[in-house]
């Protein structure tokens, strides 16, 4: 048996995204913000929302952690911003398949650069640190006012941190 | 309750300081298998020891041939489970120079040992107002019980600094000791950086202002030579799966006259000497703290760890790491953009190497390591508040054990280098 395929987890896209994140920072007036981490590796995200007319109109995120959480977060963003919010679960879906080793999933150009990450899912371990993100934009679909799909409500602003599971951490 | 009879001496350490590491391994099946196709090299010691083949035979032994519950039997097995239990007791108290047996009490580790303390005589003994002090390098399980304890009491939590390498900062400790403080509570060994802090000296200074010293002894126990009395503490907890015995058991030793003093922790069965509906009195020391059927099996194979590590003889152990630590601090330090945190020079430390290894995230490190066959810890090590101090949000961390080599050191090197080129360097 040999090792685990590193250089499939670690293509140059997933360094870049690493290195350059898109959409990295903070929104001065989201719709929502959501503050998760993961207490068992201690990797944290903070994701901003603003959405109107049902477009996610801007998304940003900050927050620290391995190069697959951080690029998974930078490259979901990058398929978030500008389209229907509607279209974030069924993208959501298509990630999980991925990473649960769909080799079709991984081959949907809808996923854009978030493909490259489809190495992921011979690492089981690692793949919590790239659903980070997506558990925090989950759980900000949660939060975000009706008024976002029904954009005759008006807005306000939705604040909420949460940990990404139960888990409890180990050792020492 | 049984009786406990003073313990045997420990059988006498060899005179050199050299381990035969090959005869070691040997000892240690667990060791000798390949991971991702390549020999494991195991150093997350610091997070749990692996366990060599008299652990496992008297585990196995005793609940092929003794098992049953103890102090309660009037039947054979119930004997042989009770002097097994007992026996493993002297065993430790033994290896850690404890003299009075009844001192040493069975927790499933460090850091329920921790909690107990907390939870009794920090409850019977602390007020609003009263001081606990501790530093910024602690692990969670000595920090959290100590939060909920001030919370419940109103007691106030002061820190020690440390310096640049790692090191508890000393030049503060009269402001921070005082008349208010009633409990110091410090790691021994630091298991993030692997500093050996001063305890013996803290102890002598907490004592001059009437505090009472808890030595959080989770990552010395199994890596010095410790004589527990001789550090002139009032309490030191450890675990047993840390020291090449079975996880869910380890000790807390307690001066007997503050075990005494303090309420018990748990109650039900065991713990108690007569009881009524309305009231209770409680069992001898030790078994006042060992409510309901302990971990029998645990203690036995703890037993069987004592007798390993003493026929070993500890000071070589000791000797060993620190040579081991010494030839990993000169390979990791060729390895360019690596940093090591924590004391410079091999002397201050224990087996302990934490460090960081240019923007490379230390769980990539510790994925790329694991390809490679060697296993080390990356994260935040339970020591969240001593990873802001020193201004990252993690480390990796090789630890050694008494069967590591230099060839293992050597294999941590490459895999570091080989790191680097993946991430484009």
């Amino acid at each position: 048996m040999s090792g685990p395929p590193l250089n499939a987890l670690y293509q140059e896209l997933i360094l870049d995204h690493y290195r350059h994140p898109r959409n990295r920072g903070a929104l001065e007036h989201p719709d929502v913000e959501i503050r998760m981490n993961n207490p068992t590796c201690g990797d944290e995200i903070v994701l901003h929302l603003r959405v109107r007319d049902g477009i996610v109109e801007e998304v940003r995120f900050a927050g620290q952690g391995c190069s697959i959480s951080q690029a998974s977060a930078s490259m979901m963003t990058q398929q978030l911003r500008g389209h229907p919010l509607a279209d974030a679960d069924a993208l959501a879906a298509r990630f999980r398949e991925m990473l649960h080793g769909s080799g079709e999933a991984a081959r949907d150009r809808a996923l854009g650069d978030l493909r490259a990450l489809a190495g992921v899912a011979k690492f089981p371990v690692r793949v919590r640190c790239a659903m980070l993100a997506w558990n925090a934009l989950e759980e900000a679909e949660r939060r975000l006012p009706p008024s976002e799909t029904d954009p005759a409500l008006e807005a306000g602003s939705h604040t909420s941190t949460v940990q990404d599971t139960g888990q409890t951490e180990s050792d020492a | 309750m049984s009786t406990l009879a003073p313990p045997d001496p420990a059988p006498s350490a060899p005179p050199t300081p050299l381990l035969d590491v090959e005869r070691i391994r040997e000892e240690f099946p667990i060791l000798h298998q390949q991971v991702h196709g390549k020999p494991l090299v195991y150093l997350d010691n610091a997070a749990s020891t692996q366990k060599p083949r008299a652990v496992i035979e008297a585990l196995d032994a005793y609940y092929r041939r003794d098992n049953a519950n103890v102090h309660r039997g009037l039947h054979e097995l119930s004997n042989r489970a009770t002097e097994a239990y007992e026996g493993a007791r002297l065993r430790v108290a033994s290896l850690f120079g404890i003299a009075d047996p009844a001192e040493l009490v069975w927790t499933r580790g460090t850091t329920e040992a921790l909690n107990l303390v907390a939870w009794t005589w920090g409850q019977a003994n602390l007020r609003a107002g009263d001081e606990v002090l501790l530093s910024v390098m602690e692990h969670h399980s000595n920090l959290v019980p100590w939060q909920l304890l001030a919370q419940r009491t109103g007691a106030r939590l002061r820190f020690l600094d440390i310096d640049d390498q790692g090191r508890l900062d000393l030049s503060a400790l009269d402001e921070l000791l005082t008349e208010r403080t009633r409990l110091v509570s410090l790691a021994h060994v630091s298991n993030a950086l692997g500093t050996v802090n001063p305890v013996r000296q803290i102890a002598e200074r907490a004592h001059a202002v009437g505090a009472v010293m808890l030595v959080d002894g989770a990552q010395s126990a199994p890596h010095l030579p410790v004589d527990i009395p001789a550090l002139g503490c009032d309490f030191y907890a450890f675990s047993g799966h840390k020291m090449c015995g079975p996880t869910g058991i380890g000790g807390l030793w307690g001066r007997r006259t503050l075990l005494e003093a303090m309420p018990p922790f748990l109650g039900g069965g065991d713990m108690i000497d007569v009881v009524e509906l309305e009231g209770s009195t409680w069992a001898a020391l030790p078994h006042k703290f060992e409510a309901g059927t302990p971990h029998i099996a645990g203690a036995v194979g703890m037993g069987a760890a004592a007798d390993f590590l003493a026929g070993i003889g500890r000071d070589a152990v000791c000797a060993h790491e620190r040579a081991l630590v010494g030839y990993a601090l000169e390979r990791l330090a060729e390895v360019p953009d690596l940093r090591v945190w924590g004391p410079r020079d091999p002397a201050e430390r224990s087996g302990v190497v934490s460090f960081t290894l240019a923007d490379i995230h230390p769980h990539d490190l510790a994925t790329i390591l694991d390809a490679e066959g060697v296993a080390v810890r990356a994260g935040h090590h339970c020591t969240q508040p001593l990873m802001r101090r020193l201004g990252v949000s993690s480390t990796a961390r090789a630890s050694f054990y008494l069967y590591n080599t230099p060839a293992e050191v050597d294999r941590l090197a490459d895999a570091l280098r080989h790191a680097r080129k993946l991430f484009g360097y």
